[in-house]
């Protein structure tokens, strides 16, 4: 979707403010939106995309307006209402209306569970249609659904420099799709490509699913 | 830490600004997530003790000293930085650095003529095993949007110059690739060991803001 998430060359934000010494969190709140995040996907109702268009769904205004672990927050009340995993008034009311359907992760299982993480590389049965060197070009798509092809590449030309092997389909992972996979390319991008004559940037890589793409 | 909870709220936010409306915002938050927590709780989908493993993973056991231990051990052995640029995902994990955010791994070398510099533009992703969580600013909005159109003047926001021949690489993470940036060893550190060396790595250098200095220009992250 062209949604607020999807910042990649747009202008007005201002300088990047380095932050010298770096709390790993500003406050108690963000501790618990981060663990709990965690904690209920650990439950394994759901893929780290379907998590990712919840927080892509905010009204663009909203989305802006979030400091960082809001939109976590978000995102994992969404899913969980979403999931049948607690109910819209549950959430409201902060009152459990009977047990949950599934067990929580336990905490002697954390470490093994971020230690196997999620991997998405998948063997898949047809051959990559491109190969290293190959010009390609990004189509001009507009998904209302979760995407991760970016904007600012749509309909333009680069060049296959990496072969990252299949990979879980993140636009089809966001629906609750989690075996779909496809080849995954690494594209680069010349900067006046994306960015017309004047661009003073470097080349922008990008890591592309090939039913984004199109020969050249 | 939580009497600071106000004092620091707005360095975390998008814009980077204060707002007035900041206060009753983060109270209202507090409540948010003390409520979602006793719900989930109650009915058995959330174990609080695992929440505070979480937590400290985080803040006392993943960081960017593990990136930094990676970082010096390839400029000390040749043999080893082949392996890492070739099988980047084995390489890390035979530190024990592996698992969520970190699964597939790519490391990209900055040389004399060429600088990466690694950017989420749609979220957050950032290589968690070698570098811990993301600072705030790499998940912003100046970071994400300009990193791509203007990565020189996004250099210049954290003090970074470079020569203007020297071609600049953009990776923007868009899968579920991670990519680490191994920076270039800093003349002047012929004599250091390698836990000297990965003491100088900050973390900005392995994202791709900065070089590595030597004599160090401040104290590398964590």
């Amino acid at each position: 979707m062209n949604g607020a998430h999807d910042m990649g060359g747009m202008h007005g934000f201002g300088p990047v403010e380095d932050e010298p010494v770096v709390p790993v969190f500003h406050g108690d709140w963000e501790k618990k939106a981060f663990a709990l995040t965690l904690a209920c996907g650990g439950l394994g109702q759901w893929s780290i995309d379907e998590a990712r268009y919840a927080r892509e769904r905010q009204p663009p205004a909203q989305y802006l307006d979030n400091t960082y672990y809001e939109q976590w927050l978000h995102g994992v009340e969404a899913m969980l209402v979403e999931k049948g995993l607690i109910t819209a008034g549950e959430l409201e009311s902060g009152k459990a209306a009977g047990p949950g359907r599934v067990p929580a992760l336990p905490a002697d299982r954390v470490f093994k569970a971020l230690q196997q993480g999620s991997p998405y590389i998948r063997e898949v049965e047809n051959a990559p249609l491109f190969a290293l060197g190959d010009r390609v070009r990004v189509k001009n798509f507009h998904p209302t659904g979760h995407t991760r092809a970016p904007r600012y590449v749509r309909g333009h030309v680069g060049t296959i420099v990496l072969y990252h092997g299949a990979h879980v389909f993140a636009d089809t992972s966001a629906t609750g799709d989690h075996k779909t996979a496809h080849h995954l390319y690494n594209v680069a991008f010349e900067a006046d490509e994306l960015w017309g004559p004047d661009s003073q940037g470097g080349a922008v890589h990008a890591d592309l699913w090939e039913p984004y793409l199109v020969p050249a | 830490m939580s009497g600071h909870d106000h004092d620091h709220h707005h360095h975390d936010h998008a814009h980077g600004h204060g707002h007035d409306h900041e206060h009753p915002r983060l109270s209202d938050l507090q409540l948010r997530v003390k409520a979602l927590e006793s719900l989930l709780v109650e009915k058995g989908l959330v174990d609080p003790a695992a929440l505070d493993v979480f937590v400290d993973t985080y803040e006392t056991k993943v960081g960017p000293r593990n990136g930094a231990a990676v970082v010096a051990k390839a400029w000390t052995d040749p043999a080893f930085k082949k392996q890492l640029l070739e099988d980047p995902s084995t390489t890390i994990k035979s530190f024990g650095f592996e698992g969520r955010q970190g699964e597939h791994m790519v490391v990209v070398e900055n040389t004399e003529t060429v600088h990466n510099l690694v950017v989420c533009t749609l979220c957050s992703c950032y290589p968690w095993p070698v570098l811990g969580l993301p600072p705030v600013w790499y998940k912003s909005a100046p970071y994400r949007s300009r990193a791509v159109s203007d990565p020189r003047g996004v250099l210049a926001d954290f003090g970074t110059r470079l020569p203007d021949d020297v071609e600049i690489r953009v990776w923007d993470s868009t899968a579920e690739m991670r990519y680490l940036v191994l920076p270039a060893r800093p003349t002047g550190t012929e004599g250091l060991s390698e836990a000297d060396l990965a003491d100088i790595v900050t973390r900005n250098s392995m994202i791709g803001v900065e070089t590595v200095q030597y004599p160090p220009r401040r104290e590398a992250a964590q």
